[in-house]
């Protein structure tokens, strides 16, 4: 039986032009987990959670997922991994601004191809877990910022998957409203059982992860390891 | 913070014995760490010396009296000005981190390590603060906020120093090179 991690970074190298963005950076992330992912601007913390959802390919290393080699996949295997196994949460406009709140969280499962009914109808129970239902019928330029956030963050849970990424997720929040999307983000993970990786650069954020991995010009550590 | 200023304002409210004080100040104020009573009564009685507490009633108990204090004006005007004065703000300038980078740097050991040790340590006592906080109610979510952004200060101090320490090196190699030319012992930084 293998004990490798659900997903996992090996020696990662990205370079952006003359920029090093990743320098062997590794990490890996087990089921259920919340890992935040820190380090200051430019330090790579980005690039790598790009590589770890198969959204930037590395130039060497490789990302492993339940044992696949993600930088191996085709563009179209690729697509299929994060529609169907990862969640996206960002720190602004990935909502889809003519759709309302509740077809932008029904849209995954539109797209994986269920009926628009009993999207709808799971759409609508995330909205409730993620306390927004009441803006469901409204369009994302109609509610608030931290509204929003939850709006976002109901659409990457809906699927079920297996990990959510989230990079900045709270970039755009006052700190109330920043720790409510953080609690019902970190609540409702762990409640189904998705791994969490956590892009920030603020500790209060990472505070809600279970462990952090530190990205410094390029390079992790984990920090847990040190101490 | 202030045992004495804290008894007083809770006396405001009404007179208590010294065991509901404690329970009191205990319940609202000292979570994981209760008073001791030998703090209880030492401050009582310092109260009641310098006047700002009397003794209300004194009721037989099973064992010793129990004495019932009660905050007078003086008592009053005292927790005004407390809560009217603001607190000062430290400055930790020469404090025990800036301490252990220096000579971190003096001795040849790894600046960064010592950083990187810290914010990991940091970042243990925010997780269990954010985790008091979850379990807990307003009072407690208040509380740990404090200690959460005080905590979160600390760490931006840790990550801009992270971000000098080469600058700090030279700065101190500079100066060592200047007083070993005048006679001093030299020290390793790397």
């Amino acid at each position: 039986m293998s004990t490798e991690p659900l997903l996992v970074a090996d020696q990662l190298t990205k370079s952006f032009g003359s920029t090093v963005a990743l320098d062997r950076a590794a990490m890996g992330v087990a089921a259920g987990e919340v890992v935040a992912v820190m380090g200051p601007s430019g330090s790579g913390k980005s690039t790598l959670l790009h590589c770890l959802a198969g959204i930037v390919t590395p130039d060497s290393g490789q990302v492993r997922y339940q044992g696949r080699e993600v930088t191996a996949m085709s563009d179209t295997e690729r697509s299929a991994l994060r529609r169907g196994e990862f969640g996206f949460v960002f720190q602004f406009g990935q909502l889809v601004p003519e759709l309302t709140c509740l077809e932008n969280v029904a849209l995954p499962l539109r797209l994986n191809r269920l009926g628009r009914r009993a999207a709808e109808r799971r759409a609508v129970e995330w909205l409730e877990r993620l306390e927004v239902a009441e803006v469901a019928g409204n369009r994302p330029g109609e509610v608030s910022g931290g509204q929003g956030q939850r709006v976002a963050v109901a659409r990457a849970l809906v699927t079920a998957p297996k990990v959510i990424f989230a990079d900045e997720p709270t970039g755009a929040l006052d700190s109330l409203n920043g720790e409510q999307v953080m609690r019902l983000l970190t609540d409702s993970a762990r409640h189904s059982g998705a791994a969490v990786v956590l892009v920030t650069h603020e500790a209060r954020v990472a505070a809600y992860s279970d462990r952090e991995v530190v990205v410094r010009d390029g390079r992790t550590r984990s920090l847990a390891s040190t101490a | 913070m202030s045992i004495a200023q804290t008894f007083l304002g809770l006396l405001e409210a009404g007179p208590r014995h010294g065991y509901d004080l404690k329970r009191a100040y205990d319940e609202r104020f000292s979570h994981a760490r209760p008073l001791h009573y030998g703090q209880v009564y030492a401050t009582l009685s310092r109260l009641l010396k310098n006047g700002l507490v009397e003794i209300d009633a004194v009721e037989p108990g099973e064992g010793p009296e129990r004495k019932r204090y009660a905050i007078t004006k003086a008592g009053v005007t005292d927790v005004r000005r407390w809560l009217t004065q603001p607190e000062r703000p430290d400055l930790y300038l020469q404090n025990t981190l800036y301490t252990k980078v220096v000579l971190a740097l003096l001795t040849g050991r790894s600046a960064a390590d010592v950083l990187d040790i810290q914010q990991a340590e940091h970042l243990r006592a925010m997780r269990e603060l954010t985790r008091r906080k979850a379990d807990g109610d307003l009072a407690d979510q208040l509380i740990c906020d404090h200690a959460l952004f005080h905590l979160e200060a600390d760490l931006r101090w840790l990550e801009l120093t992270a971000a000098r320490l080469d600058d700090l090196a030279a700065k101190m190699r500079a100066a060592g090179t200047h007083r070993a030319t005048d006679g001093e012992r030299g020290e390793v930084i790397r």
